[in-house]
């Protein structure tokens, strides 16, 4: 025999399942949102996302590289790809490009690589660079353009968003709420927002596909769902002046990219099932809390952020359903 | 002003409760523990390595306290000098303790023991040991992977690249026996370190017959018997085809070095032996510094051991100076 | 359609052989048969140097109540007593034998003709199965009347045989059920005689309709025996997730056993030899092995002599490719990767998997994203990714607690893995290391 046997442990075969197409996967999820998002915000959303996807790239890239010094850079595995793209849809279209790479530096810098890279952050990084320019530059993150203005930038003009519609409404002002766009309209996407969650379609298609491809599973998304329906519907009918309707709080603000992208985040999601529909509930819970209650008119990455701290304890006391403890019929 | 008045006796207050709390906690639940242990735990080494047999150097003074006795209580760490620091506390007899070291028992090097299968798992020994014999023939010699490199607190353990063996620093090594522990083929024994640095043992763990053992490793003991035989001292031990020289009996005469035909038992920090003036390939060896051989466990000279003359104990104490102190 | 409950994985089947018919090998020049081929304690020869042995001359006694004797599979002359590397890649004491001729002994029933009636009471049905070596035939080789003696307190309520063949590749079982399906019914209406039950089922996977088709019109003629055909899963031939596929119950936690809720679970092949012990008074020397692999030219079945090398199966199903990279014994997910190809056919050598060397290496391990691909993939609702850390760090209390002893190994976790994690190494070691720490605490006890 010419070639010394390779020996190791059983199994000896592997489904050809990868970080990187799981990575690309949800790349592929995102573009029905992203197209929408160059519809409706046309040169600002590219520049942006295009900003972002770089700036996280390049990031990882020098970080890996120069201050952790590890051989192999993990660029190539799409994750920092998809922060990128991820951060940007949490971003107004008409932001300047300095802050964008100061969050994608916040992203990847603090959210990732000071935890060891991928697989160790505790929190959702695309989260943590947008809580950080949330709260570092509150004016410029909460001033979205009007859409269909496609060849400007930063100079586009700006409107408030159905969700400032509804914290208004909250406050007490009646006729806040008869101003919202129906329905229809808050589905498809043609209203103002940060650049990828105006369209609940387009991010639903996603959903889909990544339930096809088996990438994430339903717990999360539709445990977040069913819940903010629930519960803004109960609101809804204790006072329908004050509170939105429930249908309005989920095609509104980043509840449906939040849902299906943010939160079903691998790293920072509980690990079984059960864990993932307690995880989801509690999003779901706080991020109407917040919305309704709170000082913020958006709640939804305050909400994963906050339930992101909370998955390792889930995963300490949430253990699967063991084989065997089905007691004998 | 109001308002810094405020401040300041609401936060008084507050600290004031919570002193008042601590203070009531810390007697009420105040543990007597013997002050000794304190001072014992003091002079050892704190590298909480577990090599006396308890966890941890507090749990060590811990134990030396409640015994009464140093008997059988050693801190391989730090050794005698700490025993004997420990001894003065406890007002007791430090008992008397030997310097050891870890050795390497296997030298399966890549030129004496070649690869027959690429193992393609986790690198770690543990592992390979479970998943089979090894990538060699020989199932009981070191698997290269490095589990006591990692169990080492003290750096004093290396994968020598070219040999795929470990190799001990005997300036380095506590003798805290993680090593030893960590490897699944049990091949590291914590040995004395011998008079002088000098001992001598069989470095192969092969029980395979002879004639399966010399096929899987040119350098494996074939459990000839020879050196059983040859031992003045009935130190050496036959048992499932494996020679074992007890360090209690070894006087270090290195007869049995000599006869090995297979070169598994080594010598380790001896002069070189005196070469016949007539053999010149052996001078290159005997030239060989003794600082290089001590430092690192690599095998004595070989060619000369069927060359030179028969030598009845170890030679002059002139040599001696060149082994290195321990803190060099 | 039935399967078990919990987890699964679906790799692809591959199963390349499963249109050839079973061929019968020739004779090995040299037969190795190593003392220790089943679970429990090995066999202690009973022949020397020198001795002649016919085809069916016991040559080793069992070591004790959980062990089986062994049989010499050919006629010849003892060569040696010896060591040889097994699967285990460890050398382990063998017999040798050197092969002249083909004698068998005279009591074994060589003819085909189908013996249907069994009078033999139960017990004298366990220790005739007991007296011929027969052990679970599926790989895991524990013997097959201590699976048959139910500890006091348990009572067996029905038989399940195992024809599943969930693992990859591996088609003995299906040649065997369409060729001796006759015989196997029989051997699995004596094996619920013999376990004093009524009721016998056979699960058979999907994948297999022409097996599903033939068992199920043939067993209207044997009392009790109802075919259940399973929904494709993999590792539905474990033995509990068969229990949970065909009768819906759940094992507890070890150290209980699938008595406990009335199942006892033998594989096809293990009917098969039990008929043959049984009826045929033949004992086990010889069983269907599976040579396989993309790169082999011939994939087939072959009726092998046990002791047989398996560089002959190689050999006759068109030699060793020369891209081999890795020979398996068994099947990609369980099976062992051999160190050399004389490795002998044992009682538990289900098949020879050949795989390339591209095919054979491991991904390159990333760091766990923790995508929970594992946990879900796991049969028995056990925590990969942490058992697997948990056993790197040593913290063996810890995975003790987290149920790492109801790990069953069938590698579902490391084959989903998107990180090509080696998980199931580290859970192999903490059940190791665990499973030692229980014994030694029971020995305190």
């Amino acid at each position: 025999m010419a070639n010394k046997l390779i020996v190791s442990l059983s199994p000896h075969v592997h489904n050809n399942d990868s970080v990187q197409k799981n990575m690309y996967g949800v790349l592929i999820a995102l573009i029905p949102a992203l197209l929408v998002s160059f519809y409706m915000f046309g040169l600002g959303a590219v520049i942006v996302t295009l900003t972002s996807v770089i700036a996280c790239v390049f990031f990882e890239w020098a970080i890996t590289k120069f201050i952790l010094k590890r051989e192999r850079t993990t660029i190539m595995d799409g994750s920092a790809i998809l922060t990128g793209v991820l951060l940007a849809f949490n971003l107004p279209s008409n932001l300047p490009l300095w802050i964008i790479i100061i969050g994608a530096l916040a992203a990847i810098g603090i959210g990732k690589m000071t935890f060891g890279g991928l697989g160790c952050n505790p929190f959702n990084p695309a989260l943590v660079g947008r809580i950080f320019l949330l709260i570092s530059f509150p004016v410029q993150m909460t001033s979205w353009p009007e859409v269909g203005q496609l060849t400007s930038y930063t100079d586009a003009t700006t409107t408030a968003t159905p969700l400032a519609l509804m914290k208004m409404a909250v406050h007490g002002d009646t006729s806040a709420l008869e101003q919202l766009p129906d329905t229809l309209t808050l589905f498809l996407g043609n209203n103002p927002g940060s650049l990828g969650e105006v369209s609940a379609l387009a991010l639903l298609l996603g959903l889909i596909y990544m339930l096809w491809k088996k990438i994430i599973t339903w717990h999360i998304p539709v445990s977040i769902i069913a819940t903010v329906f629930v519960f803004s519907g109960l609101m809804h009918l204790v006072d329908s002046t004050a509170y939105a309707s429930p249908l309005a709080h989920l095609f509104t603000g980043g509840l449906m990219l939040g849902a299906i992208f943010m939160a079903t985040d691998y790293v920072t999601s509980p690990m079984t099932h059960k864990g993932m529909i307690i995880y989801g509930v509690a999003i779901g819970f706080l991020t109407v809390v917040i919305r309704l209650f709170g000082a913020y008119p958006e709640g939804m990455s305050f909400a994963i952020f906050i339930m992101n701290a909370f998955t390792p304890l889930i995963n300490t006391y949430c253990k699967p359903k063991r084989y065997g403890e089905v007691v004998k019929k | 002003m109001n308002l810094i008045l405020v401040a300041v006796i609401s936060l008084g207050a507050i600290g004031l409760i919570a002193a008042v709390i601590l203070y009531a906690t810390s007697k009420k639940f105040a543990v007597y523990e013997d002050p000794r242990i304190a001072q014992v735990a003091e002079v050892l080494p704190q590298a909480n390595c577990g090599g006396c047999g308890y966890p941890g150097c507090s749990g060590f003074a811990a134990a030396c306290v409640k015994a009464g006795s140093l008997e059988g209580k050693l801190c391989p760490v730090g050794g005698q000098p700490t025993m004997e620091k420990v001894a003065s506390i406890l007002g007791l007899e430090a008992a008397a303790s030997e310097p050891k070291v870890a050795v390497v028992r296997c030298n399966g090097t890549c030129a004496n023991r070649p690869k027959v299968t690429q193992y393609d798992g986790v690198r770690s020994c543990a592992v390979a040991n479970s998943t089979y014999g090894g990538e060699t023939g020989c199932t009981f010699g070191c698997l290269g992977c490095g589990d006591c490199v990692t169990a080492c607190q003290f750096d004093a353990i290396h994968m020598n690249p070219e040999t795929g063996l470990p190799e001990v620093d005997e300036n380095k090594c506590t003798a805290c026996g993680a090593c030893s522990k960590a490897c699944p083929r049990n091949i590291i024994e914590i040995r004395p370190k011998g008079k002088n640095n000098r001992r001598v043992y069989v470095q192969c763990v092969n029980k395979d017959k002879g004639a399966v053992a010399r096929k899987a490793c040119t350098a494996a003991c074939i459990g000839c018997g020879k050196c059983v035989k040859v031992c003045p001292f009935e130190a050496i031990t036959l048992e499932n085809n494996l020679a074992y020289i007890d360090p209690a009996k070894c006087k270090s005469c290195r007869k049995c070095e000599m006869e090995c035909p297979q070169n598994a038992i080594i010598a380790v920090n001896f002069p070189p032996r005196k070469p016949k003036p007539a053999e010149t390939a052996t001078t290159a060896n005997a030239t060989k510094p003794v600082a290089e051989t001590s430092k690192t466990e690599t095998v004595a000279p070989k060619a000369d051991a069927t060359v030179a003359p028969k030598v009845e104990t170890p030679v002059v104490e002139a040599p001696k100076a060149e082994i290195p102190k321990a803190e060099a | 359609m039935k399967t078990f409950r919990i987890g699964g994985v679906h790799p692809a089947e591959n199963k390349l052989s499963a249109g050839k018919a079973i061929e019968t090998l020739g004779l090995p020049k040299q037969a190795v048969f190593p003392l220790s081929q089943h679970i429990g304690a090995p066999a202690t020869p009973i022949v020397k140097k020198g001795d002649v042995v016919k085809v069916g001359t016991k040559i080793a006694e069992a070591g004790g109540f959980v062990s089986a004797a062994i049989f010499s599979s050919v006629s010849g002359k003892v060569n040696k007593i010896d060591s040889v590397i097994d699967a285990s890649g460890y050398r382990k004491p063998a017999i040798f034998i050197d092969v002249e001729g083909d004698e068998w002994e005279e009591s074994i029933d060589r003819s085909t003709t189908l013996v249907k009636d069994c009078l033999l009471s139960p017990e004298e049905i366990v220790a005739k199965i007991k007296n011929a070596g027969v052990v679970g035939m599926g790989g895991a080789c524990f013997p097959t009347h201590v699976k048959l003696s139910p500890p006091p307190g348990c009572k067996a309520e029905c038989v399940i045989i195992n024809a599943v063949e969930c693992e990859p590749y591996l088609t003995a079982d299906h040649r065997l059920m369409l060729e001796k399906a006759d015989e196997i019914l029989v051997g699995v209406s004596i094996l619920m005689k013999a376990a004093k039950v009524s009721k016998g089922y056979i699960g058979i996977e999907n994948n297999k309709p022409d097996a599903i088709k033939l068992m199920t019109a043939k067993s209207v003629n044997y009392a009790g025996i109802v075919v259940v055909p399973l929904k494709v899963k993999y590792p539905q031939g474990g033995e509990k997730q068969l229990i949970d596929a065909v009768i819906g119950r759940q094992v507890p936690a070890p150290p209980a056993i699938p008595i406990n809720v009335g199942a006892v679970v033998q594989n096809v092949g293990t009917a098969y030899a039990v008929y043959e012990a049984v009826q045929k008074n033949k004992p086990l020397f010889e069983r269907v092995v599976t040579v396989t692999g993309k790169s082999l030219k011939n994939p087939s079945n072959f009726l092998t002599r046990m002791g047989t090398p398996m560089s002959q199966l190689i050999d006759a199903a068109g030699g060793l490719p020369e891209d081999t990279g890795k020979v398996i014994g068994g099947g990609p997910m369980m099976g062992k990767a051999l160190v050399n190809t004389e490795v002998p056919i044992c009682k538990g050598s289900s098949g020879v998997l050949i795989m390339n060397d591209k095919e054979a290496r491991r991904g390159e391990p990333q760091s766990c994203i923790r995508c929970a691909k594992c946990v879900s993939a796991c049969p028995m609702g056990l925590e990969p990714y942490l058992l697997a850390t948990c056993s790197a760090h040593g913290d063996w209390e810890r995975v003790e607690h987290e149920m790492i002893m109801s790990c069953i190994e069938c590698g579902s976790c490391q084959f989903t893995c998107p990180s090509h994690r080696p998980m199931l190494d580290y859970i192999r070691l903490g059940k190791g290391k665990v499973g030692g720490i229980i014994r030694a605490r029971n020995a305190k006890k």
